[in-house]
C-alpha cells in the first residue's frame, strides 16, 4: 500500500498536495517561493490535479486569495517561506481570526537582513502568536505526513484553525531522502470530502465574513480562538493516532527519544532533532543518560505533556534556531521555562541559540551542549544561561 | 443590541443572518441632519438612488421621509437633489437640536 520514493522536502510537500488535491491553491510564483510550488504547478499543468492554481503578484495577495477561497468554502492551500511569510503576516493573522482551515507548508528560512536565504526559524517563530497551529517536521517523511494530517486537523469542527507545516530550508527542503508515500486513494479517503461550516457561495443562506467587529464583540471572538487552540492538542493527538493506523506511522504532539530515564535532555525542533538522536546514541553507548525532547506541535504549546516528559531531567538544554530580541532567551526556551514553572522541576536550564542564517549545526555542537549539561546538572541553572552554538566568540 | 457571551456568537466574526445591518443604528454617528422639504420635492428619487445607507423612505414610488436611525448624514442626497432651492438641506445636528 505504500510507495518508496526519493524526494526533497519540497517535493514531498508537493506530493502530499497532489494527493490532497485542494480546490484552490494561491501562490506567489517567484522567490522566496520555493520549488514546492514549482512542483505543484507541474502537477497542475500535467492535469494530475483538479485544483485551481491562482498565481498572484505578492505573498500578501497569495494569503488574501487563499482566505477568499476558504471563505467561499473551498479547501484552500498556499505555501511560503521567510520574507514571503513576513509579507503575508497581516492576512496570516486574519486567516486564523476568520477560522479558515487553510493549510500552508512553510520552508523555514532566515528573515533578512542582512539578506540571507538559508535555514532558521525566525520566519515561523515570528508568527507564533497569529493563531495558526504550527507543526515542525524533522525530515521529508514528516513533511509529507504532516501536510496530510494538517488537512484533517484544520478542518476538525472543534478546531477550525489554519495550520502551518514547517520544515527546515535547504536542510530538508532541498535535500533528497527516501520516504514512504501512500497511494492516492487511501489519502483521499482518509482526508475525506471537505464540508465547510460556512460558505459565501451558499445563496440560500447568505452570510457575511469579516465585518467590522469593534469594542462590542472583538474580545469575544479572540476568546473563541483561544478555546479552539485549547481543543487542538487533543485533535492533533487523535489525528496522529488515526494516521498511524492508516500509514503505520503514528504521530503525537511531542516525541521523546531516549527520554524516559534521561538525566540530561536536549529540546529541539525540526531537522536538528535527527542530529541530536545520533549524538544521543553515541552518549548512551558510553553510559550517559542523554535524551531528546522533540517538539512537533509548537502551537498550541503542549505545556503539560512537555513538563511531564521533562520531569526526570536534571539538566535541560533548549535549542533555539531564532532570536526573540530583548527577551530572556529564545522563543522555545521561554516556553519551556514557563512550562516547567510550577511543575516541580528543579532541573538546570540552559538556552542555546544556534544555526541562524543557515549556520551549520554539527554533532560536535550538540556534544558540546551535553558536556555543558553535565556541569549544569550538578550546579543548577548558570548565570550565563543564554549561550550559543557555532558562533565565533 | 443584546450583548452575548463568547459561547453564544458564531465563530470568526461570521454573520449568519442576511441583512442584519438594519439593526445597527448608524444614525448615531451623524453630524449633519438632512431636512426634507415636502413642498419643493418633485419625487425624482435621485436621493433614493444615491443614498449609501438606504435611508430615503418611499411609499408607492414617492418619497415619504428620511430614516434618521440609519442616515449618517453624508449629505449625498442634498448634493444630488436637482431642484432649486434644494428639497434637502443639511443642518448641523446641534443647530437642529437647539432649534
Ligand atoms: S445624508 Fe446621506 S445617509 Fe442620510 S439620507 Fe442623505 S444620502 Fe442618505
Ligand atoms: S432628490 Fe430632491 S427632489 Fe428628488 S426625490 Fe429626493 S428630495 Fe425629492
Amino acid at each position: 500500500m505504500s510507495r518508496r520514493l526519493i524526494l526533497t522536502g519540497n517535493d514531498a510537500a508537493a506530493e502530499a498536495m497532489r494527493q490532497i488535491d485542494p480546490d484552490v491553491v494561491a501562490a506567489f510564483p517567484i522567490t522566496p517561493q520555493t520549488e514546492l510550488m514549482h512542483k505543484f504547478a507541474e502537477h497542475v499543468a500535467d492535469g494530475e490535479v483538479k485544483a485551481e492554481l491562482v498565481l498572484v503578484e505578492s505573498e500578501h495577495s497569495a494569503m488574501s486569495a487563499t482566505v477568499g477561497a476558504a471563505a467561499a468554502g473551498a479547501r484552500s492551500m498556499t505555501a511560503t517561506s521567510a520574507n514571503g511569510l513576513a509579507l503575508m503576516w497581516e492576512i496570516v493573522y486574519i486567516a486564523a481570526s476568520y477560522r479558515l482551515p487553510i493549510v500552508m507548508p512553510v520552508v523555514n528560512r532566515a528573515l533578512s537582513g542582512p539578506i540571507n536565504i538559508h535555514c532558521d526559524h525566525s520566519d515561523t517563530m515570528g508568527c507564533r502568536d497569529t493563531g495558526w497551529i504550527q507543526l515542525y517536521s524533522e525530515n521529508a517523511q514528516e513533511v509529507y505526513d504532516n501536510v496530510i494530517q494538517a488537512i484533517r486537523i484544520a478542518e476538525s469542527p472543534e478546531v477550525l484553525l489554519p495550520v502551518m507545516v514547517t520544515f527546515d530550508g535547504f536542510i530538508i527542503s532541498h535535500t533528497a531522502e527516501v520516504l514512504e508515500a501512500l497511494e492516492d486513494d487511501p489519502v483521499r479517503n482518509w482526508i475525506g470530502e471537505y464540508k465547510p461550516k460556512y460558505t459565501l457561495l451558499d445563496t440560500d443562506n447568505p452570510m457575511t465574513f469579516g465585518p467590522l467587529d469593534l469594542q462590542d464583540y472583538y474580545f469575544e471572538h479572540k476568546r473563541q480562538q483561544m478555546e479552539a487552540m485549547r481543543a487542538a492538542p487533543a485533535t492533533v493527538k487523535k489525528i496522529g493516532k488515526l494516521y498511524g493506523e492508516m500509514s503505520g506511522r503514528p504521530y503525537d504532539l511531542i516525541e521523546g527519544y531516549q527520554l524516559e530515564d534521561a538525566e540530561l535532555a536536549v529540546v529541539a525542533l525540526g531537522s536538528t532533532c535527527g542530529t541530536a538522536k545520533v549524538v544521543i546514541d553515541e552518549l548512551r553507548a558510553k553510559g550517559t543518560k542523554a535524551g531528546l525532547l522533540k517538539i512537533r506541535c509548537f502551537r498550541p504549546f503542549p505545556e503539560a505533556e512537555i513538563a511531564a516528559a521533562l520531569k526526570g531531567a536534571k539538566a535541560i538544554a533548549v535549542l533555539d534556531r531564532s532570536v526573540s530580541f530583548g527577551a530572556p532567551g529564545g522563543p522555545v526556551h521561554k516556553e519551556i521555562k514557563a512550562a516547567l514553572f510550577g511543575s516541580g522541576s528543579s532541573a538546570g536550564l540552559v538556552n542555546y541559540i544556534y544555526g541562524l542564517g543557515g549556520r551549520d549545526i554539527s554533532m560536535e555542537h550538540i556534544h558540546e551542549a551535553f558536556a555543558d549539561l553535565e556541569t549544569v546538572a550538578g550546579e543548577g541553572t548558570p548565570a550565563d544561561a543564554i549561550r550559543f552554538l557555532g558562533l565565533r566568540e | 443590541m443584546s450583548e452575548k457571551t463568547w459561547t453564544e456568537i458564531p465563530i470568526g466574526g461570521a454573520i449568519e443572518e442576511a441583512g442584519n445591518a438594519e439593526t445597527y443604528e448608524t444614525g448615531s454617528w451623524r453630524t449633519y441632519r438632512p431636512l426634507w422639504n415636502e413642498e419643493t420635492c418633485i419625487h425624482c428619487l435621485r436621493c433614493w438612488v444615491a443614498c449609501p445607507d438606504s435611508s430615503i423612505l418611499l411609499s408607492e414610488g414617492k418619497m415619504t421621509g428620511i430614516d434618521l436611525e440609519h442616515c449618517k448624514g453624508c449629505g449625498i442626497c442634498a448634493f444630488e437633489c436637482p431642484v432649486d432651492p434644494k428639497a434637502i438641506e443639511m443642518k448641523l445636528e446641534t443647530d437642529v437640536e437647539n432649534g
